[in-house]
């Protein structure tokens, strides 16, 4: 149960573009709208809002908030040479948490009648036992900076202006190899509104855009056949379909897929392993991101629990969890507690710095929140997520890394990870990468596990590329039954010894 | 349950779709009623109430198809939903294999006789809830110093569906659950904090295990301390009850119709052929009484019945769907597995490993994957080592690497072991010659 999924959106993940409901155009038309616009699209006003708070303080809960939001998601999928699927879901509701030392009490409901916030509030209320608390009087309503401003709303995209990138995409992958036998292409774009009232009186909202494009190829050659995916993913509007975006990702399914017919698997064993710039991030990810949130050290399960402070790795090395990379994936306003997203130092100079909290983590040290508060819905309590984390630069060329390796594989290209906190082992799932052998890149290799321990690969980490890539693909991780779209990115960097799999 | 209301709501938007040009179509709607409890240590660290509908629709207009769904179920909300989710849908390519299954293939009977739900369920009080998660975690809580973290959790709730499609299928399903879970964490060789967990799940509150959670998540993570990596070799693998299923996960995704049509499996042109070793044999079994995975229709309203996957390693059957059935022009037989069982062998997990001279017990997997089209794998794996029918080591950090069809020919002996409280009811499995990669 202490597993922490971590899985790349599959070729088939849900995708795609249709009219929106009249529902949702006539009341906001689209970018940031201001604060009676938004409570108006959730049909409350300040009043309600004081009144559902008195309710969830009504058994003395040290803390409460209101979690709004209106989702609207389109999809559509080419398949067989056609875009001849499409469709879109709505998904609206309040999520309402009382926290009480730390403990937490959590009820959500479908709508926003006064009635059913009211008893949702109630249920929330019962994890305390004590007197009633007033909640404050005055709205302090906070205006954060918006890190993906857009111009044209996705609900005002018609499936029309859409659906030509889809098959564009599609012919550009059957054009460029002739092997090519099936594409899977789709598009999934979606649009949150959030409304977010807390005790404290604080009161906030946010427009969330988030957009992906992925290309799915299968090719055959002499009776075999192999499959690779590419995705792109970002938090802009409509004008991140271009012809550009969709060349790239077709070379990308096309190049990786070519690429495993010639691949073998390595022998396995510990060996070096030099970790490509971009999606290798998913080292960061799982051996030390998930073991640096803040809920598993406050319950003292992560490997990493006696550690902050101290020196974990090579003084060059500083880890980042970023929240506030315009247009990124992992990017947020405001996390779903109210808190100003911030790029947070993980690691600095070597040094354990920060774990990455929620509220109750942050109470709980004594120290500010990091925006990392984060939740799938309104369905969802709020947990310490990362966002985008990756590794600053460091002096290395990748030539050199590569070339100071005697035997060893360099790997760039991931489907999945995953990390067990406490014991510190975590692994990533190796589509395709190369031999080394004596300092140069040689045979391709694919379909390979890799596993090593956090604290230990952290240490292991013992030259760091000048080429930091953040990797732009429909990343999404998984914690305690809750998806959340992230990114990563890392430069080059040898790990001196991981365990690999192979025959 | 579905109220009548919502009933008549899907009734309505189907009629609706039709009246605004649909030449068929499909709706359904669901509810769902979750509570859950968390306990850490001694205290209760969080409760979660909810309850929750939502209405799916698929419209099939002017020999295009859309899906549609939304939580919003006001009336007029949904006019201006349906309406235009078919003005999107005509603008989409024509897709002459998106039909609604023959009438013939539905489910016609009156939903009873499964006994997949427990009418006592409004009656258990939140009181004994809460005793259950108590008990579970005193049963370890400060028992052993290197104790870090003991956390019980207890959830139930109860999930409905209704479905109905203008070529005259009505079907309803409804279930109850009930899961207790416990997870602990101790202090291990340097810094390392093992943890484990043990869990039970029921469809009956009368059937479920309400004590010796606890303990168990403690003793599974006990025998876990002191875990590290042999030498890369060539093993015998027994894999556990709790583990087995990922094992055959991606060969049932590779028998899956929409797999075959798009190229995108291991499996394709292997109908009658023996793909794997002849000691196994898997059914599907949808009509056991009281148990996870029974059903009597799957999600396109199709009657399930009672189906031999895999007969003595041969492959019996793929799981196609209407859409796939058409475009691979092939009989249609059901979209996926209801409740997976196999032939079982004579010997318990017990007796099967007391028979290993030398061989790796798995009892955990740690990521990895598996190409869908050439059945080659690579799996991260925690367990132990055996020698003379005995564990002898914790092991971790080790992965298995290999290719599925080789790996399911290697099948030495199949137990007689499956966990009941699963959908896939499989035992233990012990396969020779397998690579693990360690030191």
């Amino acid at each position: 149960m202490k597993r922490r999924d971590f899985l790349r959106a599959g070729g088939l993940a849900v995708v795609g573009a249709a009219a929106f409901p009249q529902i949702i155009q006539s009341q906001i038309t689209n970018i940031k709208e201001d604060l009676p616009k938004m409570l108006n699209h959730f049909g409350v006003t300040e009043t309600d809002l004081r009144k559902v708070m008195a309710v969830a303080l009504e058994k003395g809960g040290d803390y409460a908030d209101l979690y709004f939001e209106h989702t609207f998601n389109n999809y559509m999928a080419l398949q067989d040479g056609a875009v001849n699927r499409a469709g879109s879901n709505i998904d609206y509701g309040v999520g309402i948490r009382v926290v009480s030392g730390d403990q937490t009490g959590y009820a959500f409901v479908e709508n926003t009648t006064l009635e059913d916030m009211i008893n949702a509030a109630r249920t929330a209320s019962r994890i305390a036992s004590g007197s009633a608390k007033t909640p404050p009087v005055k709205i302090d309503e906070k205006v954060f900076k918006n890190h993906y401003p857009i111009v044209k709303s996705w609900e005002n995209a018609t499936i029309q202006a859409k659906m030509p990138y889809l098959q564009k995409l599609n012919d550009r992958i059957f054009e460029l190899d002739k092997r090519v036998t099936k594409v899977n292409a789709s598009m999934n774009d979606s649009t949150s509104y959030i409304l977010y009232y807390n005790s404290e009186g604080t009161l906030c909202h946010d427009y969330r855009p988030m957009i992906i494009l992925s290309g799915f190829c299968i090719m055959q050659q002499d009776g075999k056949i192999e499959n690779a995916y590419s995705s792109r993913a970002a938090r802009k509007d409509i004008g991140f379909l271009t012809d550009e975006i969709v060349e790239t990702i077709a070379q990308e399914a096309v190049k990786n897929t070519a690429l495993l017919f010639d691949a073998i698997k390595p022998k396995g064993g510990e060996m070096p392993v030099v970790m490509g710039a971009g999606g290798s991030g998913i080292l960061l990810h799982e051996a030390i991101g998930h073991a640096f949130e803040a809920d598993f050290n406050r319950k003292k399960t992560s490997i990493f629990s006696d550690k902050l402070g101290k020196k974990i790795c090579d003084e060059h090395i500083n880890v980042v969890d970023d929240g506030i990379i315009d247009y990124d994936r992992g990017s947020i306003n405001f996390d779903d507690e109210g808190i100003a997203s911030q790029r947070t130092y993980i690691v600095k100079n070597g040094i354990l710095n920060s774990y990455l909290h929620d509220r109750i983590s942050a109470r709980y040290y004594g120290v500010a929140p990091t925006g990392n508060g984060r939740r799938q819905s309104f369905r969802y309590v709020p947990i310490p997520r990362m966002r985008s984390t990756y590794m600053e630069n460091g002096n290395y060329t990748e030539e050199e890394i590569i070339a100071n390796v005697k035997q060893g594989v360099y790997v760039d290209n991931f489907t999945n990870g995953q990390v067990q906190i406490g014991a510190g082992d975590f692994t990533f799932f190796v589509k395709s990468g190369y031999l080394i052998e004596n300092g140069k890149l040689t045979q391709p290799v694919k379909d390979i596990n890799m596993i090593g321990n956090g604290p230990k690969a952290l240490a292991d980490i013992t030259m760091v590329g000048n080429n930091l890539k953040i990797d732009q693909g429909a990343w999404t991780c998984g914690k305690d039954g809750q998806g959340m779209p992230v990114s990563q990115g890392l430069p080059s960097v040898l790990v001196k010894q991981l365990t690999v799999g192979g025959q | 349950m579905i109220s009548q209301k919502h009933k008549d709501l899907a009734r309505w938007a189907m009629q609706y779709a039709l009246n605004k040009g649909c030449s068929d179509a499909r709706v359904s709607v669901y509810s769902g009623t979750n509570n859950s409890f968390d306990y850490r240590d001694t205290q209760l660290e969080k409760l979660e109430q909810s309850s929750e509908n939502g209405m799916s629709i698929q419209l099939y207009v002017d020999g295009r198809y859309g899906s549609y769904s939304t939580n919003r179920l006001d009336k007029a909300e949904l006019e201006r939903f349906i309406s235009n989710g078919i003005e999107a849908t005509r603008f989409l390519a024509k897709d002459e294999f998106r039909q609604l299954p023959q009438p013939e293939r539905y489910y016609k009977g009156d939903g009873k006789g499964l006994d997949i739900y427990d009418n006592n369920y409004n009656q258990v009080s939140v009181d004994d809830k809460m005793a259950i998660i108590k008990a579970n975690a005193a049963e370890v809580y400060g028992k052993d110093e290197r104790l870090i973290s003991v956390s019980a959790s207890y959830s139930d709730g109860i999930s409905s569906s209704y479905a109905i499609t203008s070529n005259g299928f009505e079907g309803e399903s409804d279930t109850t659950y009930f899961s207790v879970s416990a997870d602990t964490s101790m202090k291990g060789s340097n810094d390392t904090r093992p943890s484990s967990y043990w869990y039970d799940s029921a469809i009956f509150w009368d059937k479920l295990e309400k004590s010796g959670i606890g303990k168990t998540a403690y003793e599974r993570t006990v025998r876990k301390l002191g875990q590290e990596k042999i030498e890369s070799g060539v093993f015998p693998m027994i894999v556990d009850n709790t583990q087995i299923t990922r094992l055959l996960s991606p060969v049932i995704s590779a028998i899956n119709g929409n797999s075959i049509q798009q190229k995108n499996s291991f499996l394709i042109d292997k109908l009658d052929q023996q793909i794997i070793s002849d000691k196994f044999t898997l059914i599907d079994d949808p009509h056991v009484p009281g148990a996870r995975g029974s059903r009597w229709f799957d999600g396109e309203g199709i009657a399930t019945k009672k189906r031999t996957v895999i007969e003595n390693g041969v492959l019996k059957m793929y799981y196609v769907d209407t859409y796939s059935g058409l475009k691979l022009e092939m009989e249609p037989t059901v979209q996926s597995p209801s409740l997976l069982t196999c032939v079982h062998g004579n010997k318990n997990f017990d007796q099967i490993l007391a028979t290993m001279e030398k061989g790796i017990w798995v009892t955990g997997f740690n990521g990895g994957n598996s190409n869908s089209t050439t059945g080659d794998f690579s799996f991260g794996i925690e367990g132990f080592l055996i020698e003379n029918g005995k564990a002898t080591k914790p092991l971790n950090e080790m992965n298995i690497t290999g290719n599925l069809l080789e790996l399911w020919k290697n099948v030495v002996e199949i137990g007689n072991d499956p966990k009941l409280n699963s959908s896939w009811r499989i035992p233990a499995i012990l396969f020779d010659k397998v690579n693990f990669s360690g030191k």
